[in-house]
């Protein structure tokens, strides 16, 4: 469905990815692990359209997408929830989900998706006329995930949706993950937590220094030697 | 995030832990002494000889105007109707102010940048629309059809300085968006010279005299107090066009994606935002403001002059500061706080100084203010500390 071909990506003079390949299939949980600095939030970010690659081909279901500015991408089907969050701290949690619904005009489709991001976070509903800013850290990344749902994404990239959140959060956060999955819902998923990013993937690829090294199962990545030892704390 | 911009603050407790009643008070005591030591100490640190000037300078400003207050309305010379009518006056050349710094606040907001050009966006409509004017004048429509006439002008003067807006930001401005941000300021002044030098040349450098509106002139009575017509006209008029602004972009998609834009664009753009339409359309919006301000400005000075957007543009730019740059509703209440403080407060504070001409110096209380603000409260009356949202 997605498809990443050998993209080289620059900030300044520093390459960033050299020649990162991946494709997620419809359906998949694709998890993309490495240390920090490895490129993954870089090919977020590329995909998303907010870095234009220098060489390299970025499609969707056959159609490149190199070309479009980072909100048609949206319109095409690829949402992000960034890194951080990024909600709209002085918008309420409502309005913050109305943006994800910017460039749908569709009402009927944006209240059932409403009503789909109020099933699955029950507690963004009792906030909807809270500002964003006063909601607490797993709050705040149920309104991120929230907000990119309303966008009807067919491609959800997740970056770092752990980081900075504790670890009973972690878990619902992963929680969901599997919900989303089990809905059917693709995602290409970034983390710093390969553990938990390895149990809720179909597969994944593993980042280095701006390089694809590995790519596998997430079972097959799991048993790995130099996955375990690298980036799941085993010896 | 910045990395490493959180900074852990330790402060070690050194008293002893208490383990009687009398040495729990004296504890007590001697900590209560050694923080008020250390809260001076600190203060003194903290405190550098600018600083005390600087609050001395305040200080004795303050006592001024209690002082020049005090002596004129002592003295008794303005009845309670010249109070009246400067709080009238100002108000509807406050709402004048309120209307251009919403452009200025607007657009800071969603670019972190001064537009110092939109004096000139102010300038561009109503003398434009004088030809309009002076045509129906002539041709006595004016006369005929006063209402009539006057959308049009209204009509004419939005939509030239909304053209203007535009063209600034898509000529000046867009090709900058990630220049260092000195750059745009410097791009705005050199825009703000060349629009007015090519109005002069285009319309002349003459003033030219806004034709009258016979239904606006005269006054109305409410018992006691009457107002002049049209500066009842200018503050309804600014009102409404205010109150429909702030609806805008409190309820509408595109108002509060472009409060989504102000707020982080890059997140914006991945929700699907078109960033550039939401820049222009704040332009659009701020023209809008200033075209119309621009004619009520006419309406209330009956003249049009090529420098005429220098003045108000400053003022409603001190205004925008005054509430809060960025804050939209800080740069209605900045406006109308301006306009009344520079309308009553020469009378009132400088009259019973003795003053030959108190009101001359109406611009130097303005930009007295603008200065006071910035030392004292940068962030303005409303705004929030930009460093805490960076951070």
């Amino acid at each position: 469905m997605l498809e990443v071909e050998n993209i080289h990506a620059y900030y300044g003079h520093i390459h960033a990815l050299k020649e990162v390949s991946l494709t997620v299939e419809k359906g998949e949980i694709v998890t993309l692990i490495g240390a920090n600095g490895a490129g993954k939030s870089t090919t977020l970010k590329t995909i998303s359209g907010l870095l234009r690659p220098r060489k390299g081909s970025i499609r969707l279901d056959g159609e490149d997408l190199i070309r479009y500015a980072p909100h048609e991408i949206v319109v095409k089907g690829i949402v992000q929830v960034p890194e951080g969050r990024r909600i709209f701290g002085r918008l309420t949690v409502m309005e913050n989900l109305e943006m994800g619904a910017f460039s749908c005009p569709d009402r009927r489709l944006n209240s059932a998706n409403l009503e789909r991001v109020f099933n699955l976070f029950p507690r963004l509903e009792e906030r909807r006329n809270q500002v964003g800013g006063t909601l607490s850290g797993g709050e705040q990344q149920m309104l991120a995930t929230g907000r990119a749902l309303m966008a009807n994404p067919r491609v959800l990239l997740m970056d770092e949706p752990s980081m900075g959140l504790a670890p009973v959060l972690v878990d619902s956060i992963f929680d969901t993950i599997r919900q989303l999955h089990a809905s059917g819902t693709t995602i290409l998923l970034v983390e710093q937590n390969a553990r938990m990013a390895l149990q809720v993937a179909t597969r994944g690829y593993v980042l280095q220094t701006g390089t694809v090294v590995l790519s596998d199962t997430a079972e097959n990545l799991r048993r790995n030697e130099m996955v375990r030892q690298a980036y799941l704390g085993e010896s | 995030m910045i990395p490493g911009s959180t900074r852990m603050v330790f402060l070690p407790d050194p008293r002893p832990m208490p383990s009687n009643f009398f040495s729990t008070v004296k504890t007590i005591y001697e900590a209560t002494l050694e923080d008020g030591f250390s809260m001076w100490k600190r203060m003194k640190e903290r405190m550098t000889p600018t600083d005390i000037v600087m609050w001395l300078i305040g200080g004795g400003m303050l006592a001024l105007i209690i002082w020049g207050s005090t002596a004129t309305l002592i003295a008794g010379r303005y009845t309670a109707h010249h109070w009246f009518d400067f709080m009238v006056f100002g108000l509807a050349q406050g709402s004048i102010y309120a209307l251009i710094a919403m452009g200025y606040t607007m657009v800071y907001g969603i670019l972190r940048m001064i537009n110092f050009a939109h004096s000139e966006v102010f300038m561009s409509g109503p003398y434009t629309a004088y030809f309009v004017a002076a045509f129906f004048y002539s041709s006595g429509f004016l006369d005929q059809q006063p209402i009539i006439s006057l959308l049009a002008i209204f009509l004419v003067s939005m939509s030239v300085s909304t053209l203007i807006a535009v063209l600034l930001e898509r000529i000046a401005y867009r090709p900058l968006r990630n220049a260092p941000r000195l750059v745009p300021l410097i791009t705005a002044i050199g825009a703000s010279f060349f629009l007015q030098y090519t109005f002069r040349g285009l319309y002349g450098s003459g003033f030219q005299a806004y034709p009258v509106v016979k239904i606006l002139e005269g006054e109305w009575a409410f018992w006691d107090f009457r107002i002049l017509k049209f500066q009842a006209v200018v503050i309804v008029a600014a009102a409404l066009l205010m109150a429909a602004l702030y609806t805008f972009i409190q309820r509408t998609r595109v108002g509060k994606a472009i409060r989504a834009v102000s707020e982080d664009k890059e997140a914006s753009s991945l929700m699907g935002i078109d960033i550039d339409r939401m820049i222009v359309t704040t332009f659009v919006i701020g023209g809008m403001a200033a075209g119309a301000a621009g004619v009520l400005y006419a309406l209330m000075f009956k003249q049009v002059h090529f420098s005429m957007g220098f003045i108000p543009g400053i003022k409603a730019f001190t205004a925008a500061v005054l509430g809060g740059i960025g804050n939209i509703p800080g740069a209605m209440l900045g406006g109308i706080f301006l306009g009344l403080v520079e309308s009553v407060g020469p009378s009132l504070f400088l009259d019973g100084l003795g003053i030959v001409a108190p009101y001359q110096l109406k611009d130097a209380i303005a930009f007295t203010m603008l200065v006071l603000v910035l030392i004292f409260r940068p962030t303005g009356i409303l705004g929030e500390k930009l460093a805490v949202k960076k951070a």
